[in-house]
């Protein structure tokens, strides 16, 4: 056989990979389809206050919080597990934070610190569990969703003496500059000059009517940010795919698949652990019922965000997206006349919706063969 | 496929082979998978493993390959006694296993598949990240030098034919320095002209001087390549021959222990 002669980059032969084909080929394809298709529709059905900048607002506060258990969720999905157990995980670490707080007296900065810890702790937990038994993910964590449940009952109960919610956090934390990365506003100077500009809305007293982004948006673009760039540009990123596309595959190529998923594990337990740090210092209290069912809404923004319940494939822009799907569904409700319960019912829809077109879609990916 | 190909570079007399066992025995628990096994390979030759199932062709390959470590016996890498602890032991000595459908992940792009584990990195410190515009540029001159023609080296494995996909995970081992390919059972899912693509691109490599241990049940596929023939039967060599000296038939005999195989073809009136 003649070796062709090949100068480097000397593929004038090969054709340009039409757009929609490259575009196809784009894990977050559905979910952004799906974020066009929801703001259509609430262009015409909600009222225009949804999109104005304080709208806006308010429906990404609660997409941020969803969206950072949901990129986690992603991350592990695309490795190939499921956590069940990162909403109970929630109301754990808010457990711990709260009490290294308000009962250890830790200043915020070792209660963040020691959250994190032992949040990672049971995610490192929950994958040696998983790596070393051969479960299925999906039953250990199930497992763990009503230990750490439980786990946050008792333990509140014993904190407080008998109730399930910890309260008078907001003193502990108040001036500290560690924990105001964690809750309230940022550009607020930028926001208020914005406003003697006349550039945004503004009360009658001439105070912003939104003083700034909240800082959980903030957290949540990084977070989706920073693991884009990981999923796509990192070599941590391609063991992720490997790991989840094919574990044996991984790891004959010298892919340390235990290590990944373990890693993977605590990613997603830690993110759980800032959702509840955020939640936390947002409302002063913790209480028992945090993230209660958050799990699986993380999972369907996962699923929606282009995600194969089978592991390597996936992407966390994707999962980014299908978080403001959620939260422009749950909030834009509320500027229609249309009962809100229907949520519910859409929320079984899209995830049956992006099932199917991502079996449509991997059927494209891989030619089918 | 020309059944007729250069054998060897001579190189059976004078160096010593790039892979030699002498006697080894594996047994797990009172379970004896391999009984005495003998074979070498050389730089520049296909060393056919043939057996049927059961002749202990994977424990052996997986002894190679670092996975197992033999009970007994000796096992020489050019020359010198090795003892592998585990399969990264033997891919930094040089020998580089492809298992058949254990080597490429579908979903992946042929390029991510193509560095996987040994990804290309640029950057410093936290910001290190893969060289995807060299890794993208390398797997498709690779790919082109098989004779594969990508349009893209973003596009998914999946993609390729199962050929295609056994020839990318050889030019991958090829390319990352292996001096012994093991290939497991490269052919035995493959069409026709699958087969005679893989087939071509083991010659090629061989001409690399390159040594290849070919594992297969089929003598077709075995004899179209093969330099020598190492017959397995039953945890044991029963034959080493070379190409000069054994035709197919025998070596098809060989292999299925003879007897039985002689009668049935007689009673279905062919060659099975």
């Amino acid at each position: 056989m003649t070796t062709t002669t090949m100068t480097a980059g000397g593929d004038e032969r090969l054709k340009q990979t039409p757009f929609i084909t490259r575009l196809m080929r784009r894990p977050e394809l559905g979910a952004l389809a799906g974020l066009i298709l929801i703001i259509i529709f609430f262009s015409f059905a909600a009222s225009g206050k949804m999109f104005s900048l304080a709208g806006v607002v308010t429906f990404m506060s609660p997409a941020s919080q969803l969206g950072i258990l949901a990129i986690g969720a992603a991350l592990l999905m695309i490795g190939g597990e499921f956590d069940l157990s990162v909403g109970s995980m929630v109301a754990f670490s808010g457990l711990i934070f709260g009490v290294a707080l308000a009962v250890v007296g830790l200043p915020p900065i070792l209660a963040i610190i020691a959250t994190l810890i032992v949040a990672a702790a049971f995610g490192a937990l929950n994958g040696q569990i998983v790596l070393k038994t051969g479960l299925p993910s999906f039953i250990v964590t199930l497992a763990f969703l009503f230990i750490l449940r439980g786990m946050t009952l008792v333990g509140l109960k014993w904190a407080t003496g008998g109730s399930t919610q910890l309260r008078g956090i907001k003193d502990l934390i108040e001036g500290d500059p560690i924990a105001g990365l964690f809750r309230g506003d940022a550009f607020t100077g930028l926001f208020a000059w914005m406003a003697e500009q006349g550039w945004i809305e503004t009360f009658k007293s001439g105070k912003p009517k939104v003083e700034g982004i909240p800082v959980e948006v903030l957290w949540f673009l990084a977070i989706a940010a920073l693991a884009t760039w990981v999923l796509l540009r990192t070599r941590v990123g391609n063991w992720i795919f490997a790991s989840g596309g094919d574990a044996g595959a991984a790891r004959n190529s010298g892919v340390p698949v235990n290590r990944v998923k373990t890693a993977l594990f605590m990613t997603t337990a830690c993110c759980a652990a800032l959702v509840a740090i955020l939640t936390v210092l947002d409302a002063g209290s913790t209480d028992a019922r945090r993230g209660f069912q958050k799990e699986f809404e993380a999972i369907i923004a996962a699923v929606i965000g282009g995600c194969l319940l089978t592991g390597g494939y996936g992407s966390a822009v994707g999962a980014f997206f299908g978080a403001v799907i959620f939260g422009m569904v749950a909030i834009g409700l509320t500027y229609t006349n249309i009962d809100q319960d229907w949520y519910l019912v859409f929320l079984g829809m899209m995830l049956l919706g992006a099932v199917l077109f991502n079996n449509v879609i991997r059927r494209r990916v891989t030619g089918e063969r | 496929m020309s059944a007729n190909t250069s054998t060897g570079n001579g190189s059976t007399n004078g160096a010593a082979p790039l892979i030699e066992v002498r006697d080894v025995e594996k047994h797990f628990g009172s379970v004896i998978a391999l009984a005495g096994v003998s074979m070498e390979v050389h730089a520049g030759e296909v060393m056919c493993l043939l057996g049927d199932n059961g002749a202990g062709k994977s424990t052996l390959i997986k002894t190679l390959a670092g996975v197992h470590k033999p009970t007994k016996g000796e096992f020489l890498v050019e020359g010198e006694p090795v003892d592998f602890n585990s399969p990264r032991d033997a891919l930094d000595q040089g020998i580089a296993t492809v298992y058949q459908d254990l080597a490429m992940i579908p979903l992946m792009s042929i390029t991510r598949n193509f560095f996987m584990g040994r990804e290309p990195r640029v950057g410093w410190g936290p910001f290190k990240r893969i060289d995807m515009k060299y890794a993208d540029r390398v797997a498709q001159e690779e790919m082109l030098r098989i004779g594969i023609d990508v349009r893209d080296p973003g596009q998914a494995v999946g993609t390729l034919s199962g050929g295609e996909r056994q020839c990318v995970a050889i030019a991958r081992a090829v390319f990352f320095g292996a001096k012994v390919l093991i290939l497991d059972e490269p052919t035995s899912a493959l069409g026709v002209r699958q087969t005679s693509m893989v087939l071509k691109y083991i010659n090629q490599v061989r001409q690399k001087g390159l040594g290849v241990i070919f594992i297969t049940h089929n003598v077709r596929h075995a004899f179209a390549v093969g330099d020598r023939f190492t017959v397995l039967n039953r945890g044991q060599t029963l034959g080493l021959k070379s190409k000069d000296e054994v035709s197919m038939d025998e070596l098809q005999n060989l292999m299925a222990g003879g007897q039985e195989l002689q009668e049935l073809s007689e009673e279905l009136g062919g060659t099975v």
